[in-house]
């Protein structure tokens, strides 16, 4: 590998760093607005026009709040929690393929980090290591509140991932390969071979079952019950303030971020947009299916949020019973019929 | 039992069938209602900015008046302080001096009339108990502040501005 390859990839990672922390902060912004525009209120209006600073203000706050460390914690593993938390959250953008490739002069850029051929083994270990920042955080704050928090989190995110695994098996049956790059690759256009080229319109239901894992993986409402404020007065960041809370926040939204590049990438054609094959200009093609991909991630963001601000949370047996007794027996139905087409179908 | 609304309906407890046991089309149907929420007008009055308008017979702060030809109203007989639930008026009398008619309407006046802000129901029975027609709670809201005794509003708060300022 050349130097100037080192060089571009150095760059392309600190730019894919740059982008989700960005939008993780412009998240909390838009939630906060969201959440207001939901419940027919204004939203934070205060801190430059329609408030666009807010998220600056909230974590020079952040930054500039009384450090507690409760007295009989561990204090190590107290600030590793939410280290490990961020860390993990950062590195799943690592396979995600972002564009397709642009040619300046001779060089050909991938807009890609690392496109290795088991991307999705990847973005599964990296969100399975996600829970290690929730459970160790809320083991060493010393508090039952965060104690339990910290259970349903590891309790719940080992029920989904099975789901979501069991989902993700329909789909690579059908796409046949474990690279995202080749998956979104797939996904050309929007219409091939009298059939919409994209995979939602393949694996309807795996979409689904991927969507609702997706939304308890990244403990999202209805199913925040790790740190449900009614039961448990914060969940796992209960002993946490200052910036280490702001990492637990952040990497949430993080996730979130990166959980929805992933659902637009698996099933919704990735950087892929209708008609285009009509466009010549390589370059072109591959900057439009960088705006059309991170269209289709800011439509996921907005769901999360969407769906936040719509439906109650859960009940504890209650995400138990869905996990195990619906989404596990639809995912391994979904396998079943899946393996069926090929079989006898598609041959 | 005659309904007294058509809105009655009799509770059955037919088992959910399999597509209600799945949530998705109530799902949907609350997502729908959250977006038609999404673009409604706010209901919010963002209030420095913009204030509500009080109802005509809103009592707020109290104000001292003058008569038409600016003279403090007041003869301090105390009957506002007597009227009042919560103790919240103090005032001590003077008696006017040669060369004050203009200041004064009668021979007596208030040297110092006080208000506890914080004491004050504004129940407005002071209003009523006036002879003079001297106060009246039609002012704003009374704001905020630090300490509490600078909720204790002297006449420099609650005398009305002279009539040629």
């Amino acid at each position: 590998m050349a130097l100037a390859d080192i060089i571009i990839k150095f760059i392309l990672v600190i730019i894919i760093f740059a982008i989700s922390l960005v939008i993780a902060m412009y998240s909390t912004y838009a939630e906060r607005k969201f959440a207001a525009f939901f419940q027919d209120r204004i939203g934070p209006n205060r801190a430059g026009p329609w408030g666009i600073l807010q998220p600056l203000a909230d974590g020079g706050k952040m930054f500039l709040k009384e450090e507690i460390i409760p007295t009989n914690s561990s204090g190590f593993l107290f600030i590793v929690g939410p280290s490990l938390a961020i860390m993990t959250a950062c590195i799943g953008s690592a396979v995600i393929p972002w564009g397709q490739q642009l040619v300046i002069g001779t060089h050909v850029i991938d807009l890609q980090v690392a496109d290795i051929n088991v991307g999705i083994l990847y973005i599964f270990g990296v969100v399975s290591l996600g829970v290690y920042g929730i459970m160790i955080g809320g083991w060493a704050s010393n508090n039952k509140y965060s104690l339990l928090g910290a259970i349903r989190a590891a309790s719940q995110n080992i029920s989904y991932e099975i789901s979501m695994g069991l989902s993700i098996i329909a789909l690579l049956l059908v796409t046949g390969t474990l690279s995202l790059r080749q998956i979104a690759e797939q996904q050309h256009g929007f219409w091939a071979n009298g059939w919409f080229s994209w995979n939602f319109f393949k694996q309807p239901l795996g979409f689904l079952l991927f969507i609702v894992c997706a939304f308890a993986e990244t403990n999202r409402s209805p199913f925040d019950l790790p740190e449900c404020e009614t039961e448990l007065v914060g969940g796992y960041h209960t002993e946490y303030s200052s910036m280490k809370l702001g990492f637990y926040l952040f990497a949430e939204y993080i996730n979130m971020f990166i959980s929805s590049a992933v659902m637009a990438t698996l099933y919704f054609g990735g950087y892929n947009f209708p008609f285009m094959d009509l466009i010549h200009s390589p370059n072109l093609v591959a900057i439009i299916g960088v705006v059309a991909l991170f269209a289709k991630i800011f439509f996921f963001i907005f769901f999360f949020m969407w769906v936040r601000w719509t439906i109650p949370r859960f009940r504890y047996d209650q995400l138990m019973d869905l996990g195990w007794k619906t989404l596990i027996p639809l995912a391994i139905a979904n396998i079943i019929i899946t393996g069926l087409w090929i079989t006898f179908i598609r041959g | 039992m005659e309904p007294l609304s058509n809105k009655r309906k009799a509770v059955d407890n037919k088992p959910l069938n399999l597509l209600e046991r799945s949530y998705l089309p109530a799902i949907v149907k609350g997502l729908g209602i959250t977006m038609s929420h999404f673009f409604k007008k706010p209901v919010t009055i963002s209030y420095p900015e913009q204030k509500r308008e009080f109802s005509e017979n809103f009592r707020g702060m109290h104000s001292l008046k003058r008569d038409e030809n600016g003279k403090e109203r007041c003869t301090a007989c105390g009957l506002c302080a007597l009227s009042c639930p919560a103790e919240a008026i103090t005032m001590i009398a003077a008696e006017r001096q040669p060369g004050e008619e203009n200041l004064y309407r009668e021979e007596k006046y208030a040297a110092v009339y006080e208000i506890n802000m914080l004491r004050c129901i504004f129940c407005g029975l002071c209003e009523e108990a006036c002879p003079k027609e001297a106060i009246y709670l039609d002012g704003d809201i009374v704001p905020s502040d630090y300490l509490r005794k600078d909720f204790i509003y002297g006449k420099d708060k609650l005398v009305e501005a002279p009539l040629n300022q």
